[in-house]
């Protein structure tokens, strides 16, 4: 059972965003996670994954069928809202704006990867500094562990699946070696940990 | 040591401060752009030039050749031939064969940077047979970029890569037919060129200059807030011809719904739209 720690539990209890990045082997897992999140989720959840432009992708359709939450692929400019999960476009950055507005952006790829898993939770740190929960999990390269770096200097907190549990361990193990992560856990704890985040902000919202 | 990356960082009320710097002194007005855009650009020229905001400042006061190179970092340069195959077939077949008939076909890329997008127009107006008539302008904010896009010579490297767009357009000819390549360069035949011209616009501060019927503006409104976005897109407007056709990125759409009455949806998914009203 997943046993959080009361301060990491408070400062849960302000998180204002969800981050998620995965690429290689992560997709399942990911797919997993969001389609249990129940519905009126208290946060709005931000999801990187890296795949090809090319190939047309329907994850979020089949998100939007099984799961519980409206799922869709981020637009410019569009308000940020609770209760939804938001894709980056294949082929754009995902940025966020002060005042709360999603932006994509077309600049050069980081690691190869357009969206980058950097770049998007480190413009959400930006805005969101210590209220941010960002979650990394398997993936065959390094992008998101500068991401990780950055929005723990921040104060958000920083979770990464146990690279023992990880179908492609590259991406978790460079944010481990990186940064002093808050939470390190198993697959079945990060289910615990998405119930937990229910639970605890649905008590004071 | 390897060097703190939050040195190079700057915060947003810090960038309001270069903002209005940059407008005071060069009168380039930024007030209406992206500000986690700007914010990412300006750490990343700090991190290029190793340099922090005061030095930053220091520079845009004193150096108008510093500013040049600010100005190409700071916005996005970043395009290619043929991006989004999918545009560019419903170009041919919804938007060309309707100004066929037109004696003139002027087209605006705004926003052009390199060159890339107008040169691929043009070769679309070769295969149409339209190219004699067609007269084809690029703007861009960068006068750097323009004279680079005025050479047109870019890489064969990233010619192949433009190759696989084109070759997934569809057509008989292969990209290779519309370039000269020289050592590890490949140069845009001349013919390609005759028609084109390029210059520099600003789309925050500039004005109509011509009547177009089309004009294409693609991946430049996501740098923009709503508001210089709808203000952008009535220049636009004001630039088309009646049943002149304008084209915006995969992501952006007229989403201002008194614009969106204006024009009519030539194609959903590739954003193309007819002015009707």
């Amino acid at each position: 059972m997943l046993e959080l720690n009361r301060d990491i539990a408070e400062r849960i209890k302000l998180v204002k965003v969800i981050l998620l990045g995965c690429s290689a082997g992560g997709f399942q897992l990911t797919f997993e996670l969001l389609s249990k999140l129940p519905s009126g989720f208290p946060l709005p959840v931000i999801v990187i994954i890296h795949r090809s432009p090319k190939y047309k992708s329907a994850v979020e359709d089949i998100l939007n069928d099984k799961g519980n939450l409206p799922v869709r692929l981020a637009m410019d400019k569009e308000k940020m809202v609770k209760g939804i999960i938001y894709f980056a476009p294949p082929d754009y950055h995902l940025l966020i704006e002060p005042n709360g507005e999603l932006t994509l952006d077309y600049s050069e790829p980081v690691h190869y990867c357009r969206p980058s898993i950097d770049i998007s939770f480190e413009s959400f740190s930006d805005v969101y500094t210590k209220d941010v929960l960002a979650i990394l999990l398997s993936g065959a390269n390094e992008d998101g562990a500068e991401g990780m770096d950055y929005v723990s200097r921040a104060g958000g907190i920083t979770v990464v699946q146990d690279p023992d549990s990880a179908e492609v361990k590259i991406m978790p193990e460079a944010a481990i070696s990186r940064t002093n992560i808050d939470l390190i856990l198993k697959d079945q704890e990060i289910f615990e940990l998405m119930d937990a985040i229910t639970n605890l902000k649905s008590h004071i919202s | 040591m390897s060097p703190d990356p939050h040195h190079y960082d700057i915060s947003f009320d810090e960038l309001e401060e270069v903002i209005s710097l940059v407008k005071n002194i060069y009168e380039f007005d930024f007030d209406g752009y992206s500000r986690a855009s700007l914010k990412r650009r300006m750490s990343r020229i700090m991190q290029l030039k190793r340099i922090n905001l005061y030095d930053l400042r220091s520079l845009l006061v004193n150096s108008s050749s510093f500013f040049d190179e600010f100005l190409l970092e700071i916005t996005v340069n970043v395009t290619e031939m043929f991006r989004d195959p999918g545009f560019y077939r419903a170009l041919r077949e919804k938007v060309l064969p309707y100004l066929s008939s037109y004696p003139k076909i002027k087209t605006w890329n705004a926003g052009c940077s390199t060159g890339e997008e107008l040169y691929s127009f043009a070769i679309l107006m070769a295969e149409e047979n339209l190219y004699d008539r067609s007269f084809l302008y690029g703007t861009d904010i960068n006068s750097k970029v323009i004279e680079f896009a005025k050479r047109g010579v870019y890489s064969l490297k990233n010619m192949k890569q433009y190759s696989e767009n084109y070759i997934a357009l569809g057509t008989s000819h292969t990209l290779a037919d519309y370039y000269v390549a020289k050592y590890d360069a490949a140069s845009i035949q001349h013919q390609l060129k005759k028609n084109t011209l390029f210059s520099v616009h600003n789309l925050v501060s500039d004005g109509v200059f011509n009547e177009f019927q089309i004009v294409s503006c693609r991946n430049v409104l996501i740098y923009f807030n709503t508001e210089l976005q709808n203000k952008v897109i009535e220049l636009f407007y004001d630039s088309l011809c009646p049943l002149g056709f304008l084209c915006l990125g995969s992501k952006e759409s007229l989403r201002n719904e008194k614009m969106a009455k204006k024009f009519k949806v030539i194609d959903k998914v590739e954003h193309i739209y007819q002015k009707i009203a």
